[in-house]
């Protein structure tokens, strides 16, 4: 089991001090994370796009390069790339640049996202969501599969064997489908022979897990191999040396960031009593010490089977400090937890992009 | 006809987060339910044995015609791609939302003043259409199930204009693990949409009809 960090990169607000960390810090603060989540020993980091105040990476790629100089082992990813209003060939582009800086460290999940600013941003009509992100992904695949690609769609012109380079070197990037939760999609993502990526944003930790067993039989359906066939899980997580603490100190900020896209979306903010229940032992926010946990990340294995788990940990303006420090705390205390009773293979080993080790880990 | 008689086969038309969260609860509490999506049942035979284990599956024109309740949870925008008439006469519970982020701009639900389930019953005419569900999140419908009596037990709100169908989903509502909370008309649902002061609340039933009673007063003052 791997673990990692995603991020949005978070200039929310703090609502302990009422200050708001500028634009360009937040994105700093990021790159920091991410050569922190590394020296903690964390396998993977994750960034999403946004095109907000509140989450100012809107160019993931280039932080992504930017944490890419000043690390040498971590995986880093986009979690997840807006595919519908970006061009594919460009992205494959930026991801590949990146993956030529770390040292073929790259991955990425394009999906839908959970906002829809970069719509009318790029001058993307919301209506032709469904048909943009279905080209847009065959476009991203075959970039990746063929240096040079012949393809034609309504949604770009078409190519006739272009060139699109730097090639990534270790041959195509691994692209896992972000996957939202419905049913149709989760069986998409069997039908492209792609992994699958996706989340446990609260509620119950394991009710949602019929969608690994929907992935499997479906992956097996459409005959695809076991290293195509994967589930990586992403949930809000945060943690403290005391599992009370840090549920205490971290409701604040998630009252106010679902206070924020509430008021964007219409719903209520959540209550206590929801809270409670969602990061109870079987909740599905992540929050508390390293022993509950590493506890939940194994209760989640039995159900959904996946072979790396992330936290979403940047939200509501928590201060940088104790980021870092659940950042640290998940590395060092709750990775090796976990690995003792679900074993150490690495991602890349379970995809066959690189041979087991000769002592076996797992 | 709607509304008169016991709920015992069901119609859930679209099988996505909401639709399978809702048969799952159905299939639970011991209705007999069939899935439906907007192609070729064969599809959905997959999907529907693992995720809603349980239920069966047809195209929606047949799952339709034999049902006594036909719950609607597709994605708003495409309410135009399902044929009105296979509707007529049948209790329809409203389960969709407007939301922009997904369905785009529509033009008729932002300017639908009684609310969108009242542009859904214009939409169906010839239907007798429910409100409810709706204003639950679709990853707690099943967590928070209580059976009767329960002290935890939350409400679920059921709008409609005809007392007989909304008394029917009521019922429904009750043995699924919730306290219904009937609202005397399509546009009570105003309340239980993106915005109303009971959408992703998660409340019992006197803190519903609290909610409403106070939000009413609130636009009379």
């Amino acid at each position: 089991m791997e673990l990692g960090i995603g991020a949005f990169g978070d200039a929310n607000r703090d609502p302990a001090t009422g200050t708001r960390t500028s634009e360009a810090q937040a994105i700093r603060n990021v790159v920091e994370s991410i050569v922190v989540a590394e020296q903690a020993g964390l396998d993977w980091f994750g960034l999403g796009e946004h095109h907000t105040p509140e989450f100012p990476v809107s160019a993931a790629a280039t932080v992504l390069a930017a944490a890419a100089a000043r690390t040498s082992r971590i995986k880093l990813s986009s979690a997840v790339t807006v595919l519908s209003t970006d061009d594919p060939v460009r992205v494959y582009e930026q991801y590949s640049t990146v993956d030529a800086i770390s040292n073929g460290r790259v991955e990425m999940i394009p999906g839908r996202g959970s906002s829809i600013e970069s719509f009318p941003l790029f001058g993307y009509d919301l209506r032709e969501y469904d048909q943009l992100f279905a080209e847009k992904l065959d476009l991203l695949l075959e970039v990746n599969r063929s240096p040079r690609v012949t393809w034609e769609g309504t949604t770009r012109p078409a190519l006739h064997g272009e060139y699109v380079p730097p090639r990534a070197e270790h041959g195509p990037i691994p692209i896992w489908l972000g996957v939202g939760g419905n049913p149709g999609s989760v069986i998409r993502a069997a039908q492209l022979g792609l992994p699958m990526a996706t989340g446990v944003l609260g509620g119950s930790a394991i009710r949602s897990s019929s969608n690994a067993d929907l992935y499997r039989h479906a992956a097996e359906k459409f005959g695809n191999t076991p290293e195509q066939t994967l589930v990586m899980l992403g949930s809000p997580g945060f943690l403290m040396r005391d599992g009370k603490k840090a549920r205490d100190a971290w409701w604040p900020h998630w009252h106010q960031f679902m206070k924020v896209v509430g008021e964007q979306r219409g719903f209520a903010p959540p209550t206590r009593d929801s809270y409670d229940r969602d990061t109870a032992p079987q909740g599905g926010l992540l929050i508390g010490s390293p022993e509950e946990i590493a506890e939940r990340i194994i209760l989640m294995h039995q159900h959904w089977g996946h072979v790396r788990q992330y936290l979403h940990i940047d939200m509501g303006g928590v201060p940088q400090k104790d980021l870092l420090h659940a950042i640290e705390l998940f590395g060092t205390e709750v990775r090796p937890l976990v690995q003792r009773e679900l074993g150490a293979t690495p991602v890349d080993v379970l995809m066959g992009r690189r041979p087991a080790p000769l002592a076996a880990s797992a | 006809m709607s509304g008169d008689a016991r709920i015992s086969r069901v119609a859930v038309v679209g099988a996505g987060r909401v639709g399978t969260a809702v048969a799952r609860t159905l299939v639970d509490a011991g209705y007999c339910v069939t899935l439906s999506g907007s192609g070729d049942p064969a599809d959905l035979e997959l999907l529907a044995a693992v995720v809603a284990p349980g239920a069966h599956v047809a195209w929606t024109a047949d799952a339709v015609a034999s049902a006594d309740l036909v719950i609607v949870s597709i994605p708003l925008h495409r309410l135009p791609t399902l044929d009105p008439s296979l509707l007529h006469g049948k209790l329809v519970v409203d389960a969709m939302n407007y939301w922009p982020p997904v369905d785009g701009r529509l033009d008729e639900f932002e300017e639908a003043a009684g609310g969108s389930s009242v542009v859904v019953q214009r939409l169906l005419a010839g239907a007798t259409v429910v409100k409810t569900f709706n204003h639950v999140g679709y990853h707690d419908l099943e967590v928070d199930r209580r059976p009767a009596g329960h002290p935890q037990r939350l409400g679920l709100a059921v709008a409609g204009d005809s007392p007989a169908a909304v008394a029917s989903v009521a019922e429904l509502i009750d043995r699924i693990g919730y306290d219904p909370v009937t609202l005397p008309s399509l546009t009570d649902g105003r309340s239980l949409q993106p915005g109303g002061v009971v959408f992703g609340a998660r409340l019992t039933a006197a803190e519903i009809t609290l909610a409403v009673t106070r939000s009413a007063h609130d636009a009379a003052a």
